[in-house]
């Protein structure tokens, strides 16, 4: 067999890669949600549910785009939520104790970056599978919780921190322009930095990452206290929006998260997957959720329409990926 | 290969059968192939009841497939299996295993959590009288009997994970006679033993051939050889070089029917005659994964050998080099600076390391040709950390048109391409990384011959450019042809050094083999 005559495939003139095209359907079947939605329901077409959607999208985004990245990578964060639990608490607290919502924030943002490094020392240096080492934290992070809040509700934040969750401006509220802008940095990050390609070489085969000279602990360990980061970031605007911080705050917010990113077309063997891919996977899943509000389904019904999403989705997707 | 075969006397072919009596078994004429390689060519091999037949060759001279034939886990593409002269189907090991036919590979097939007796009679236990349950009293009554057969000393309560390797290999003897096995095919059972436990073992196979069961046996050990063997047979290549009785042959003469020459591997190349500056200096390495004492140098300009059989420690001697394995003692020096730290520092250091098994250790198979070309030089390409894509591109593009990789595009996924091209880029990405030293595992396994070659002008022009390589083979053929020194290991340390006038086959044989 020669080497020269040795090609296996030949090349499309025009090529678009399975990625691309993975996402195109994406943005296509949420274009037909919102054509759908339109149709069905006269309350859908409104400048105030539009706006209510994105902002409902934006929490979830924040927490999707950080465990994008986790997953990218072939792990798993399901502390996320605790996470938020936790530093949500925090910051209320250190509102309440230095009536400064700056340090409030930055602690709430210190608390979930810092909880996301144990997470990433725990995965890179004990070699303790993600799945594991996050929800042995979950759990350890309500406990934390539980017992500092014990049952207590923290109320009353500044109106100019309120702002962050509730606020406008320009017509638009203030969680949509943190989502887009989370959404610009997390993808010029992913795509177009040193390290996140790095991330996807070790999500692709983490052996050969490291065979290959990749930092593959530090890059771990980066990617965990991003993933704590954005779920201080989302548990800052929670706190703004509810304007009140309870224990189990964020708990319910996990798995939708996970939900997001895997409609996103993110896949969770690693490698496979893109924040701008989540970000459509968290706007299709509000959509339904929203529609289903709107067109007055039972509530009850919302988690067997995500689950059935979600497979759906994956199934396209390694369909999708098998004939090439 | 026809002139391997001319340069054999017929006379050793020919010779030892017994005068008398009929084969146990007879493998004639049996022919194999998988992709890209002829595993066994036109071999005939044969065993009496009551003989040590010695099976040899080299790494890759067909021993493992010719055995995994003979016990039915591969079927051959032509020959016949001929037992007690009745032409026979083998479709399975479980048609072999009703001749009477038993293996024991060097990694066991026990199941560390069950007891002894359990192993033993593992899928066959004995039916109580109530249906579903095991009749436990015969099971130990039978495992007791087996044992005192090969003389284990011990209650067949026991769990075999507390177990030495030699008590654990008389339990897989058990089991294959318990099977009531005529023909016992080991892979190199002493390679784990102790010389008290060698001997044992040893007594155990002479009263089993006394019983008339026939032992095929695979060792590396010249001493075994001489001492155990009824009769040799001598594989190379896929092909029977020879066949010899331990009283009219010698060690020497056995070395050089497993070495012979590869008459068509010939890699033209200018041998270094003035080495450069030292590129790595080892001094004292013992590392976690085995290896000790290991001293080596490699200088700019040179290509050095590590050769050694499998399981001698070349792997884990690239492996630490690179950081991949911790280092417990002496030192690494990658131009003359001390190396601590992992694959990350080492690449750092201008350290390239292309992993024996490609697909799993060296390529990210879901991804393109590009992005595996790329991965590795990333730091070096975008020195402010932001990717360019179209610069990533353009690098991708450069390489392949350098090293010829036959891909219509970077954008084609790497697992598509043929062995030689997927090697090649490997490679790619450490020239993308701009690498000084390269440490070669095994570079053209799995790889048909026309892209050898490739590999090998690569190789070459790397070292003509100023590069250091250090390469791995257990091809002694590629050793002596391409080299300019070689390192010998055995049990993991280096036994010797062979400069480019000792370097040849019989002596990389001669170093490598066990020679108590």
């Amino acid at each position: 067999m020669s080497i020269a005559g040795d090609i296996s495939s030949s090349a499309p003139r025009f090529h678009l890669s399975k990625d691309v095209e993975q996402l195109l359907y994406r943005l296509l079947a949420a274009g037909l949600l919102c054509v759908a939605l339109s149709v069905m329901t006269d309350a859908f077409l409104t400048t105030n549910n539009i706006l209510n959607v994105l902002r409902q999208a934006s929490l979830l985004f924040f927490l999707a785009a950080g465990l994008t990245l986790v997953i990218l990578t072939g792990g798993l964060d399901l502390s996320v939520g605790a996470n938020i639990g936790l530093s949500a608490c925090l910051a209320a607290t250190v509102i309440k104790v230095t009536g400064s919502p700056v340090l409030g924030t930055l602690a709430g943002l210190g608390a979930g970056c810092a909880v996301g490094i144990c997470n990433g020392l725990m995965v890179a240096k004990l070699r303790i599978p993600s799945f594991i080492a996050t929800y042995g934290m979950l759990w350890v992070l309500h406990g934390i919780t539980y017992y500092y809040m014990a049952g207590e509700t923290i109320h009353g934040f500044p109106p100019g921190f309120r702002q962050i969750g509730s606020g406008y401006f320009l017509g638009i509220p203030i969680p949509v322009y943190l989502m887009i802008g989370f959404l610009l940095a997390g993808t010029i990050f992913a795509q177009r930095t040193v390290w996140g390609q790095q991330i996807y070489a070790i999500g692709a085969n983490p052996v050969a990452a490291r065979l290959t000279g990749i930092p593959v602990d530090r890059r771990l360990i980066l990617v965990y206290a991003f993933s704590g980061a954005m779920a201080g970031v989302a548990s800052i605007v929670f706190l703004a929006r509810l304007n009140s911080a309870e224990g189990d705050i964020g708990e319910a917010m996990t798995l939708p998260a996970i939900a997001a990113v895997l409609i996103g077309g993110a896949s969770l063997f690693g490698g496979v997957g893109s924040v701008f891919g989540t970000f459509v996977g968290a706007l299709i899943l509000t959509l339904v959720l929203n529609g289903m509000n709107l067109l007055a389904v039972n509530a009850s019904w919302q988690p067997l329409v995500t689950g059935v999403i979600v497979v759906f989705a994956v199934w396209l997707d390694m369909r999708g990926r098998r004939r090439t | 290969m026809r002139a391997v075969m001319e340069r054999t006397p017929r006379l050793e072919l020919a010779a030892p059968f017994p005068a008398s009596g009929a084969p146990l078994l007879e493998l004639k004429g049996i022919s194999k192939s998988f992709p890209g390689v002829k595993a066994l060519d036109d071999v005939s091999f044969a065993v009496w009841p009551g003989e040590v037949h010695m099976l040899l060759g080299e790494n890759g001279a067909g021993k493992s497939s010719l055995m995994k034939i003979l016990c039915g886990a591969y079927q051959a593409d032509q020959g016949e299996y001929v037992h007690e002269g009745k032409r026979v189907e083998i479709r399975s090991p479980a048609d072999a295993r009703r001749l009477g036919i038993a293996v024991i590979f060097q990694e066991f097939s026990l199941v560390p959590h069950l007891d002894i007796a359990q192993n033993i009679f593992l899928g066959r236990e004995f039916a109580s009288k109530i249906p579903g349950l095991v009749d436990r009293r015969r099971l130990y009554r039978e495992a007791k009997a087996v044992l005192d057969l090969v003389g284990l000393d011990m209650d067949p309560r026991t769990k075999v994970h507390s177990l030495g390797v030699a008590q654990q290999q008389m339990v897989e003897i058990a089991k294959a006679l318990s099977q009531e096995a005529r023909i016992l095919v080991m892979d190199e059972p002493t390679a784990a033993l102790s010389d008290r436990e060698t001997e044992r073992l040893f007594e155990v196979m002479r009263q089993l051939q006394a019983k008339g069961v026939a032992i095929v046996y695979i060792s590396h050990r010249m001493a075994e050889v001489f001492a155990l063997g009824d009769r040799i047979t001598v594989l190379r290549d896929g092909r029977l070089v020879g066949r010899a009785l331990p009283g009219e042959t010698s060690p020497d003469e056995l070395v050089r029917m497993m070495v012979g020459r590869n008459v068509d591997m010939t890699y033209p190349r200018r041998f270094a005659t003035e080495p450069g500056a030292v590129v790595l200096e080892v001094t004292g390495m013992s590392a976690r994964n085995g290896i000790r004492d290991i001293d080596l140098k490699v200088r700019a300009g040179e290509i050095v050998g590590l050769c050694g059989l499998v399981g001698s420690g070349r792997t884990e001697v690239a492996r630490a080099i690179f950081g991949a394995d911790e280092v417990t003692a002496g030192e690494v020096r990658i131009f003359g600076r001390r190396q601590t730290g992992g694959p990350d520092a080492a690449a750092v250091a201008g350290v390239g390391l292309i992993p024996e098994s490609r697909k799993s250790e060296g390529l990210a198979l879901i991804r393109t040709v590009g992005e595996n070309l790329a991965v590795a030089g990333l730091p070096r390409l975008f020195p402010n950390m932001l990717f360019s894509p179209g610069r990533a591109r353009r690098t991708a593009e450069e390489l392949i048109a350098r090293m010829r990789i036959a891909t219509p595009s970077p954008n084609q996924s790497v697992a598509v391409l043929s062995g030689g091209n997927q090697q090649k880029v490997v490679i790619g990405k450490w020239l993308a990384a701009g690498t000084r030293l390269f440490i070669f595992d095994e570079p053209t396994r799995g790889i048909d011959v026309g892209a050898k070659s490739e590999i090998f002008a690569l190789i070459d022009q790397l070292v003509a450019e100023g590069a250091a390589v250090l390469m791995i083979s257990s091809e002694q053929a590629e050793i002596v042809h391409v080299c300019d020194r070689a390192y010998v290991m055995r049990g993991k340390r280096i036994v010797g050094e062979l400069s480019r006038a000792d370097l040849s086959e019989e002596n990389i044989v001669r170093m490598g083999m066990h020679h108590e």
